[in-house]
């Protein structure tokens, strides 16, 4: 490790480009916009460079910084990156960039600049960490910069929603913290890769006992589960999107609801992988629940932000689907690990897939939003695709990429999961199919509504075409959506061996 | 010249490129993007034949060619190509009759605004559609079969600006998305019983004898894959999109809804027959027969020239499904060949009377038109007489009696035969009724007075399709050649019963036409407002089938009902029960606050008024700290929160 320290630089660069963003008073606004722009570009830059020397075929942590913090209580400063972190820390740095540049003309965007970048580095920081203390504090310190983006440049309603999402995640945080200090007074550790060797040799259960095991199970499911969020936990999540200023709903959504579903892989499932196993039918239901109820529901909103919301529900949905259904399966007799391996690289895979899509639609009706006044109802619109033909392209990208349209990204993790769920719970795969034709339902709709028909409502006088800054970020994602549906190896290849090896865990011998 | 299988990913790529140059040609570059189109599928044309040659030399080799596509776990998910008869046949098939029709495109499509996209996104289609032939993989397949969908939705809506079209689009695609979900977990369920998607791989692919003994036939899958091709090829009770698909421009019709596409499902059930159960194939058979029959009813009763053709397209794929599902793939395939190059020319046609007549497609209003245009009048008839069946010279005659032979030789039930034959009758009659409404009598409107011949770009097509029409005998008689490429095995137990099943359906089809003569023939229509003959002697049966049998309206007070009830409750429950649970918590929170204060109230200032003013000035200020705004709390505590973390770590950093 006499290298750069590489991983502390991806998350501190974010934060550092935003103590010289807020200590430039008396900046422009061009200025501040370049200056947010191109710290946030850092992420991306030095993700390239894991990328250079990054192995694939190691399947633990690399790039590990380990230094003693708080030796009195046997905190460590532990980073350190697998495929798992790697594909979220891509996915970071590109959807922050794009975000920003979706939020080219906000006001104040110095102000703006120094909390997104603060968003950013702490999402970073939560992807990146492997010991609780420093992990749980990034957790807990994306609230806050997420909470002033909604509140201050938000809607009507921000104030609102901008409170519940904080209420609510605090909220199963508590549980989640008092959960991990449980751990801590038993095992005294913090250390994800200790608690994880307890958790799966028994001495966790043996020291906390059964019930003891399963309360704290129960209190770290709760805190992920609102974050990702888990049916029916999700009741924060339309509000906060809907409110959020068009670039916050696009990082909300794309890279803070991943932190969720990350929790589920990197801690809930490896030093709970007993209890998980048991709590699996009933979790599986409650994935089902958003993933059939999240696609159905978007069919009724008229506000297009609340819809893409929902669709969110349904496609993060899948990921916990697929997670559940491999700790459902896990140790069944005669258990081969092809499926388990494709619902996990499914999973990974759709994390970042639904990533692209959500940022590319939020951007897309934050464009038609700035177009018409502020109006984004399904209805305030008609014969958008003859107005604007570009922007309508660019839009049709990315629906057909939520809808998982094969030739584009969403395709092949869709099938994947699925793939994967057949093999290891049949009846979730089918049900789940509800929600697959739900998603075509509500995308169609939007489509048709909103870009067919005669030119009416927002659309019917003068309307702009994508360019400048929407094309500078749509035409990035759509071309990577684009890439990945055809040659889909590009991310898989970083990601194999790491789920083959999870899966080959849940094997008996 | 032969085509090797390493190269046959050539044929779908020539259309795809060509649909990339006609995406990025600049507006307006329609002569660019129609040449690229035009020069591509050539070239695939060629290629095809070269496949076909390959094919020719060794009819029972499976020539696949397999690649990986990514790894997976210890494995790779692998894609392939493959040749055989029935792929190079298909793709023959499909290039030829797309060329002539995006030859007759350039002609009709010449003064939209966006022809350029036209022939972009035809080219995407005629991509999707070739790479579902060479497909060796059901999962790339499953890619190109869902790719075929979209290029459909994008034409179908091709006029989005006009509402039905955008509707008919959507409906489309979420009824055979419909189909395609059941044809996926066919696909998973092989996936994870066999291990593998592809269909010929050295002995290891899923309809290779080692796989299918192990699979040992299961029906469901069977059905599943069903569920794909019922929803692709109209079949009921999805057919509903279909006669809708029509507000597409009319090569688009020719092509998609009618020639190629809807056979999609067709040629998925020729190839993965040896997957199909005889359970499964009696449910198929019974599908066909049903579709055949509820087709050509409502083809009856159709006033639109357009809608006719689509019902027919209806009825011919469920005589194809019966074929199938009475075992005979070989008479579907066939029929599926013939029908292609006839309905494309009928199609065509029609494209060339409602481009003369300025897009009047209502029968009722045309009429008149043999005199103005001979050569498509002729052609036409050509096509009309391959559809109805009449005997010897067309070639769909032969495809027919293949069916109703393979039919009739069914073990299972003889009422597929029935529902066929009568389907037999009903088909001459109605293609009668088009017939002579459209180009008999004198014209009833003003656009059909002035209608004038297509050009020949547009009417040289429709020569060479009518050509084609009357050559196709040529694959059943005089030697059943058809039947020896595909499926030698089976040609044996042939036509031995087979003179008074022929004579019989001759003579039905003579009764067809014979009808329609009589009704609409004879005495042609005089006015586009008089009754329609059928509707003045049984009014209500007429305009029950003229409703279409009132499937939509079926589906929307069930289906509909009950996808709209779903999705309020899913939107209710949200907003009333879990938000509404979340606002509870939030209100006991502002309650427990209140209490609070009151008691606070209470407990400091009894007894204290009178003693201490002061005292009860304390007490105020902490009965106003207490407010129970649950927003003043949460700002603290994320304001002591922040402060908390940095405490902890700069402290413990140091």
């Amino acid at each position: 490790m006499n290298k750069l320290p590489l991983l502390s630089l991806l998350v501190f660069a974010p934060w550092a480009g935003a103590a010289v963003l807020a200590s430039l008073r008396g900046a422009g606004l061009r200025a501040s916009r370049v200056v947010a722009l191109t710290s946030s570009l850092s992420t991306l830059v030095l993700a390239a460079l894991v990328l250079g020397s990054f192995e694939p075929a190691r399947t633990a942590p690399q790039f590990v910084e380990r230094h003693a913090w708080i030796a009195a209580l046997n905190v460590h400063y532990h980073l350190g990156l697998d495929g798992l972190s790697l594909v979220l820390v891509v996915l970071t740095g590109i959807i922050a960039p794009a975000a920003l540049l979706a939020s080219w003309s906000v006001g104040r965007p110095r102000l703006f600049g120094v909390l997104f970048l603060t968003l950013q580095g702490s999402a970073l920081g939560v992807f990146l960490a492997l010991d609780f203390v420093h992990w749980f504090l990034f957790w807990e310190l994306s609230l806050v910069p997420a909470f002033f983006l909604i509140k201050l440049w938000g809607g009507p309603g921000a104030t609102r929603a901008a409170y519940q999402f904080v209420i609510y995640t605090i909220g199963g945080s508590a549980f989640m913290l008092v959960g991990f200090a449980a751990m801590f007074a038993t095992t005294g550790s913090l250390d994800f890769q200790q608690l994880a060797q307890h958790g799966a040799d028994g001495s966790l259960a043996a020291k906390l006992g059964a019930g003891g095991m399963r309360l704290v199970f129960l209190g770290v499911l709760l805190g992920l589960a609102v974050k990702a969020p888990l049916w029916p936990l999700h009741t924060w999540q339309a509000p906060a999107y809907a409110e959020a200023p068009t670039g916050a709903s696009m990082f909300l959504s794309a890279v803070l609801a991943k932190m969720g579903v990350y929790g589920f892989l990197r801690i809930l499932w490896p030093i709970f992988p007993q209890q998980l196993h048991d709590a699996a039918p009933c979790l599986l239901a409650l994935a089902l629940g958003g993933i059939v109820l999240g696609a159905w529901a978007a069919l009724r909103q008229t506000d297009l932000k609340r819809m893409i919301a929902y669709s969110s529900l349904n496609h993060v949905g899948y990921c916990l689907l697929a997670l559940f259904a491999v700790t459902f399966a896990a140790g069944r007799p005669g258990l081969t690990g092809e499926a388990a391996t494709a619902a996990l690289a499914g999973t990974i895979l759709q994390m970042f897939n639904h990533g692209l899509s959500a940022a590319a639609l939020f951007c897309c009706v934050g464009v038609l939003e700035s177009r018409a006044g502020g109006r984004r109802g399904l209805h305030d619109f008609g014969g958008v695709r003859t107005a604007a033909p570009l922007f309508a392209g660019l839009c049709g990208v990315a629906l057909f990429s939520s809808l998982g349209l094969p030739g584009l990204n969403g395709f092949v993790g869709e099938f994947l999961i699925f793939r994967g769920v057949f093999g290891l719970s049949p009846a979730s795969a089918a049900v789940a199919c509800l929600g697959l034709l739900g998603t075509a339902m509500f995308l169609l709709t939007f489509w048709q509504r909103v870009f067919h028909g005669p030119r009416a409502g927002a659309a019917a006088g003068e309307f702009a075409d994508a360019r400048g800054t929407d094309l500078a970020v749509l035409v990035p994602l759509a071309a990577l959506m684009l890439a990945l549906g055809v040659a889909p190896h590009l991310l898989l290849q970083f990601i194999n061996p790491l789920v083959t090896a999870w899966a080959g865990h849940l094997v008996l011998p | 010249m032969s085509l090797s299988a390493d190269l046959l990913w050539l044929i779908p790529a020539l259309p795809l490129i060509a649909a990339v140059v006609g995406a990025c040609a600049p507006r307006g570059a329609f002569k660019l993007a129609a040449a690229a189109a035009i020069a591509a599928l050539t070239g695939a044309l060629l290629l095809s034949c070269g496949a076909l040659a390959t094919a020719l030399a060794a009819p029972a080799a499976k020539l696949a060619s397999n690649f990986t596509w990514f790894d997976l776990g210890h494995g790779a998910v692998r894609l392939g190509w493959l040749i055989d008869p029935l792929t190079a046949l298909m793709c023959v098939m499909v290039t030829f009759v797309g060329l002539l029709i995006f030859v007759f495109s350039t002609g009709y499509m010449r003064d939209d605004a966006r022809a350029k996209q036209f022939f972009c996104f035809l080219s995407l289609f005629a991509a999707a559609m070739l790479g579902v032939i060479v497909a060796n993989s059901l999962l790339l397949l499953f890619v190109c079969w869902e790719l075929v969908g979209l290029a459909s939705y994008l034409l179908i809506g091709f006029w989005f600006q006009k509402p039905e079209a955008a509707a008919a689009a959507k409906k489309a695609f979420v009824t055979t998305r419909i189909g395609d979900l059941g044809l996926l977990l066919g696909l998973l369920w092989l996936q994870d019983s066999a291990g593998t998607l592809l269909l010929y791989d050295g002995g290891k692919g899923l309809l290779e004898p080692a796989v299918l003994a192990g699979l040992g036939g299961s029906t469901a899958i069977g059905l599943l894959l069903f569920c794909g091709a019922v929803g692709k090829s109209g079949q009921f009770p999805l057919h509903v999109w279909l006669p809708d698909a029509m507000e597409g421009p009319t090569p688009v019709s020719a092509l998609i809804h009618a020639a190629t596409m809807v056979a999609a499902g067709v040629f998925l059930m020729a190839r993965v027959f040896p997957l199909l159960t005889p359970d499964a194939l009696t449910v198929i058979a019974f599908t066909g027969a049903v579709t055949a029959l509820i087709g050509a009813l409502i083809a009856c009763a159709q006033n639109d020239l357009k809608r006719i053709l689509a019902f027919s397209t209806v009825s011919q794929l469920g005589y194809m499904m019966l074929a199938i599902g009475v075992g005979s793939w070989v008479a579907a395939i066939f029929h599926l060949l013939t029908h292609a190059f006839f309905k494309a020319l009928l199609f065509l046609g029609a494209g060339s009377v409602i481009h003369a007549a300025h897009h009047e497609q209502d029968i009722r209003q045309l009429g008149g038109l043999r005199g103005p245009m001979r050569v498509t009048f002729a052609t036409f008839a050509i096509g009309m007489m391959a559809l109805a069946g009449v005997p010897f010279l067309f070639s769909g005659f032969w495809s027919k009696e293949a069916i109703l032979h393979a039919t009739h030789a069914w073990g299972v039930s003889q009422l597929p035969l029935y529902t066929g034959l009568a389907a037999v009758v009903l088909t001459a009659f109605y293609m009668t009724r088009l017939v002579a409404e459209t180009f008999l009598g004198a014209p009833r409107s003003e656009p059909a007075a002035h209608a004038h011949e297509s050009p020949a770009v547009m009417t040289v097509p429709l020569a060479l399709l009518a050509a084609c029409a009357i050559l196709l005998s040529l694959l059943a008689w005089p030697s059943p050649w058809l039947q020896l490429l595909l499926d030698p095995s089976a040609a044996a137990n042939d036509h031995a019963d087979g003179v008074g099943l022929m004579a019989l359906s001759i003579a039905l089809v003579a009764l067809g036409l014979g009808a329609g003569w009589a009704m609409y023939g004879r005495k042609p229509r005089e006015k586009s407002m008089s009754a329609d003959p059928l509707a003045a002697r049984a009014p209500r049966v007429f305009a029950f089938l003229a409703a279409r049998m009132k499937f939509d309206e079926l589906y929307a007070a069930t289906f509909g009902r009950a996808a709209y009830a779903l999705a309020v409750f899913a939107d209710a429950l949200d907003r009333h029960g879990w938000d509404g649970a979340v606002r509870l918590l939030a209100r006991l929170g502002r309650f427990t606050g209140l209490v609070n204060r009151e008691a606070d109230e209470d407990g400091l200032n009894a007894g204290f008024d009178a003693t201490s003013e002061s005292l009860r000035k304390t007490g105020r200020a902490y009965s106003r700290a207490q407010t129970g705004d649950a927003h003043g709390y949460l700002l603290m505590i994320a304001f002591g929160f922040v402060v908390l973390v940095f405490a902890v770590l700069f402290g413990g950093a140091r």
